[in-house]
């Protein structure tokens, strides 16, 4: 019984450190402002998750166990919500997105070399 | 398992900061700020189990609490006029006539 | 972090990264074990601070202007000064050291007696309330001048016409902040319920008065900054603030009162019921209750005078505009 909540545990706090780690590089590395929102919205949440839950496992009588599921229910209404706000206020103010703009460029190309034909 | 975690978040803690201090856009910032703040949550209840006392899961409700209610005013108080953004579509390429 | 504090005039920036440094430095605390500091901190420091910077950048302006003359000769000054005040610590004994005065006689009879004397397990709270509870009177009147000063420099009465020109505004942007505002219904209730258990808490656990009214300042304003002015004013009336600031005062002065009417010193709990340790309990419960009265009513107040502020300057500028244009 030991054994198994201290290998449950530490599953599921390797998972969540993990999904900490790799918003943290996502937030460094992505290119746009839209796409590290993305990053930090969706892994926070979830990382966040996955480690108080291993810390519920861990806890040693009921006070310790109700306040982690208050932060957990916490947490899980209030990450998404700060991800909508910030989003929704970031278009409204102006803030475009990085697009990807290859295909017209093709057609662009091929256009002046038509006109010269003429 | 419990110090690995810590580092790990304390590591990501680091990280968040270099993007705060760095970004370009205002929102960057904020965003940054927001993800610091989910941080401190986790580390401050990792460091009550690790020193072995549970008080400070009060402390991790109210920071909570505390950067939400910030980010929120942030963003309430940032629609106002002077902080329409410009000039962020330079990164588009310039469109011939 | 402090000086890329400094470095920066885009003042947004600056909002957000003080914003950041409080959170640090509340870390900090947590990594000593300072716990009740590590509260307030977090409370005060990254959140009541940072939303009220942020409502008066929303009325001054984003970037800095720059300074016109170079501060040599202040800063001369202030490294003469700076260098004489280390020089007078180099006298004091180190930090921790275990002969200091303050380790061998002050914190020992704290710590051995204040479980006897008083019979709460927080000492930091039995420090803050019964041993020192005059230094805490002093800070809950400084709290308290702090709101007068505001309400004395900022209050601008408004008329009933903008208070519906402003309540409309609000209406027609319900669609837009839906989201954010069914989220807020839900997480309100809630914050204000965590404030009375921090309240009542405080003995055995970090709280106390302090932090309690903080938090519930905290929620208030958000629903201020969802809803509107107007609304929030309808829900909490701003005479009805005034009045709680003032009974919070008026409550920790009149424990101090009525055990000098028992016999005992003034602020002296161990005259006030017939077990000298009941006595104690019963006057820390009443005084925090004070505290956090007093706390909560004066952050919601000066939060209230500087939106009031905002609006006020909005709606004259729009007019302002609306009447150019018109010319």
């Amino acid at each position: 019984m030991d054994i198994f909540i201290l290998i449950s545990s530490s599953l599921c706090l390797f998972i969540g450190s993990f999904l900490c780690l790799s918003s943290s590089v996502g937030i460094l590395r992505f290119p746009d402002f839209y796409t590290r929102m993305h990053a930090v919205g969706v892994t926070d949440t979830l990382g966040t998750g996955m480690i108080l839950i291993g810390l519920m496992i861990l806890s040693p009588d009921l006070l310790v166990f109700a306040k982690l599921v208050i932060m957990l229910l916490l947490t899980l209404l209030t990450g998404p919500t700060t991800s909508h706000v910030l989003a929704k206020s970031a278009f409204n103010n102006g803030l475009m997105p990085k697009l990807n703009k290859k295909p017209l460029e093709q057609s662009k190309i091929k256009e002046p070399a038509h006109r010269n034909l003429d | 398992m419990l110090i690995a975690a810590t580092l790990a978040i304390f590591v990501a803690m680091i990280l968040a900061i270099i993007r705060g201090i760095v970004g370009p856009t205002l929102y960057d910032r904020i965003l940054a700020v927001n993800m610091f703040g989910t941080k401190t949550v986790l580390l401050i209840s990792l460091l009550g189990f690790v020193m072995g006392r549970p008080e400070f899961l009060d402390i991790a409700i109210v920071y909570a609490l505390i950067s939400f209610i910030s980010v929120i005013g942030v963003l309430r108080y940032s629609d106002s006029d002077q902080f329409k953004h410009t000039s962020v579509q330079d990164d588009l390429p310039k469109e011939e006539p | 972090m402090a000086i890329a504090i400094i470095r920066m005039t885009d003042l947004f920036a600056v909002v957000m990264l003080t914003g950041i440094y409080g959170l640090l430095s509340a870390s900090f605390f947590v990594a000593m074990d300072a716990v009740d500091v590590a509260f307030t901190e977090a409370s005060v420091g990254a959140g009541i601070s940072t939303l009220l910077m942020l409502v008066v950048i929303s009325m001054t302006g984003r970037s800095e202007k720059k300074t016109r003359h170079k501060p040599l000769p202040a800063l001369i000054v202030v490294a003469i000064t700076g260098g004489l005040l280390i020089y007078g610590t180099l006298d004091m004994p180190y930090f921790g050291s275990t002969d200091a005065p303050i380790h061998s006689h002050v914190a020992p009879k704290y710590v051995n007696d204040s479980m006897e004397e008083i019979g709460i397990p927080n000492i930091v709270t039995s420090v803050l309330a019964s041993y020192r509870a005059f230094d805490t009177f002093g800070e809950v009147i400084v709290i308290f001048t702090a709101g007068i000063g505001v309400l004395a420099l900022l209050s601008v009465t408004r008329r009933p016409e903008d208070d519906e020109e402003i309540s409309s505004n609000n209406d027609s942007m319900h669609e837009q902040h839906l989201v954010i505002r069914i989220v807020a219904k839900i997480l309100i209730p809630f914050i204000l319920l965590f404030a009375l258990y921090v309240q009542f808490h405080g003995d055995f656990g970090p709280g106390g008065g302090f932090q309690a009214g903080v938090i519930f300042a905290a929620a208030i304003i958000l629903y201020t900054m969802l809803f509107g002015l107007s609304t929030a004013r309808k829900v909490i009336n701003q005479t009805f603030i005034q009045l709680i600031a003032a009974t919070g005062v008026l409550i920790y002065a009149s424990v101090g009162v009525a055990s000098l009417l028992s016999g005992g010193n003034f602020l002296d709990y161990n005259v006030l019921t017939s077990d000298p340790v009941a006595g104690q309990h019963l006057g820390i419960l009443i005084i925090e209750w004070g505290v956090g009265c007093t706390v909560a009513s004066v952050m919601i107040m000066i939060f209230f005078n500087f939106a009031n502020r905002r609006e006020m300057q909005r709606t004259n500028k729009s007019m302002h505009d609306t009447n150019q244009e018109s010319q």
